[in-house]
């Protein structure tokens, strides 16, 4: 204690003194970071939200008529499973377009059917009517029949499935 | 930075704090004498972890499994904190119990300080407690069974068991209503007794010193 304030040297308690406080940041760090990685984990998966579905072989649909497929996905956050059926009309056309549109009325999200004798999907809840193409051709709907983005790889049909 | 301290040390008295708390005057001692600080380190260390376990754990018998699963699996480190918890769960028992057998075999517990004796003893009926009803939590074969077993013991108690029984499962039998109230009781109710007497403990402690190691002559 009686020491000169101006010396450069060191004294033994406060040598002591940084060789506690860095030993001590160090020991904090390698408990600390753990328990922060426990909190902030969960947060740190990338978006699963999306993903390319198979929908088979493309000479399975035909041509010019919309087929339904039919699929479930299941999502897992943390310990829960949650499993969403979606419903696909895949439409090949002649000149070898291919568009996928959703089953889901864009109104309030009843399921749409292909009526082939009338060239329209229709659908139950509140008699909307739309295209082949989903536009809206009569009733409440707000918009066109959602559409997938498609592609096609070894003769195999693919869409790309958003969720958000 | 001298100044900030010295300007809450004014108002705080932090030095008094510390001199009466820390710097307390104590007995030539040995290493059983460090089993009361080993105590209260676990049974905060139970405390920090099991905050954490909140984080992610789920008191339902549809998720409580899954989401220990859960944190076993799919939380980084959550296999360390849940670690931690149920190690220290045991270990806090054995100080515990160990610190009482050292309290008891120096006479400790005598004049003045048979009252400390006495919130000592709640506190070890207290640790215990929270075993029983944290053991439950994890809602596996081996908690459910322990748990069956456990309350059909108090349920052999003379006259009032059954309605003892009853009260610890919520209903005559062990239900999603026994996993709730046991986890209550784990984290809400068991901890707040705990941290009153812990308090109450500690004041007496300090506020008595504690005894010296007998010497052959007393």
């Amino acid at each position: 204690m009686s020491q000169n304030p101006s010396s450069s040297t060191i004294d033994r308690q406060g040598f002591v003194k940084i060789v506690m406080t860095f030993l001590g940041t160090i020991m904090g760090a390698v408990i600390g970071l753990p328990f922060i990685n426990y909190f902030i984990s969960p947060s740190l998966k990338g978006e699963a939200n999306e993903d390319w579905i198979a929908l088979g072989a493309l000479e399975n649909y035909p041509i010019g008529e919309p087929t339904l497929f039919n699929f479930t996905k299941t999502k897992v956050n943390g310990w829960e499973k949650t499993s969403h059926s979606y419903g696909v009309f895949v439409l090949r056309e002649a000149g070898g377009k291919v568009t996928a549109y959703s089953n889901v009325c864009t109104h309030l999200s009843c399921r749409v059917n292909w009526q082939e004798e009338h060239k329209q999907y229709h659908c139950p809840c509140h008699d909307a009517a739309f295209d082949i193409h989903g536009n809206v051709l009569s009733g409440p709907p707000p918009r066109p029949l959602d559409e997938y983005q498609t592609k096609i790889e070894e003769g195999n049909l693919y869409i790309h499935l958003l969720e958000g | 930075m001298e100044n900030v301290f010295d300007w809450f040390n004014e108002r705080l008295g932090l030095t008094e704090i510390y001199e009466t708390v820390l710097d307390r005057k104590v007995p030539k001692v040995n290493w059983w004498f460090t089993l009361g600080s080993a105590s209260l380190f676990l049974a905060i260390m139970q405390g920090v972890t099991g905050i954490m376990l909140s984080v992610y754990y789920v008191p339902s018998p549809d998720h409580a499994y899954d989401s220990v699963n859960y944190i076993m699996t799919g939380v980084q480190f959550g296999w360390l904190v849940r670690g931690i918890h149920h190690w220290g769960a045991s270990l806090l028992v054995v100080a515990v119990f160990i610190h009482m057998l050292r309290v008891f075999f120096y006479g400790a517990y005598k004049y003045p300080r048979e009252f400390t004796w006495v919130t000592g003893s709640i506190l070890l009926v207290l640790t215990l407690g929270m075993g029983f009803t944290g053991y439950l939590l994890p809602w596996n074969q081996r908690s459910f069974w322990a748990t069956m077993v456990g309350t059909e013991i108090v349920g052999t108690a003379p006259g009032v068991g059954g309605f003892i029984m009853r009260i610890l499962r919520g209903g005559t039998d062990l239900s999603a209503v026994t996993l709730a109230r046991f986890f209550s009781m784990h984290i809400w109710i068991l901890p707040a007794v705990a941290m009153l007497v812990v308090g109450t403990h500690l004041y007496m402690v300090i506020r008595l010193g504690i005894s010296h190691i007998p010497q052959e002559d007393e």
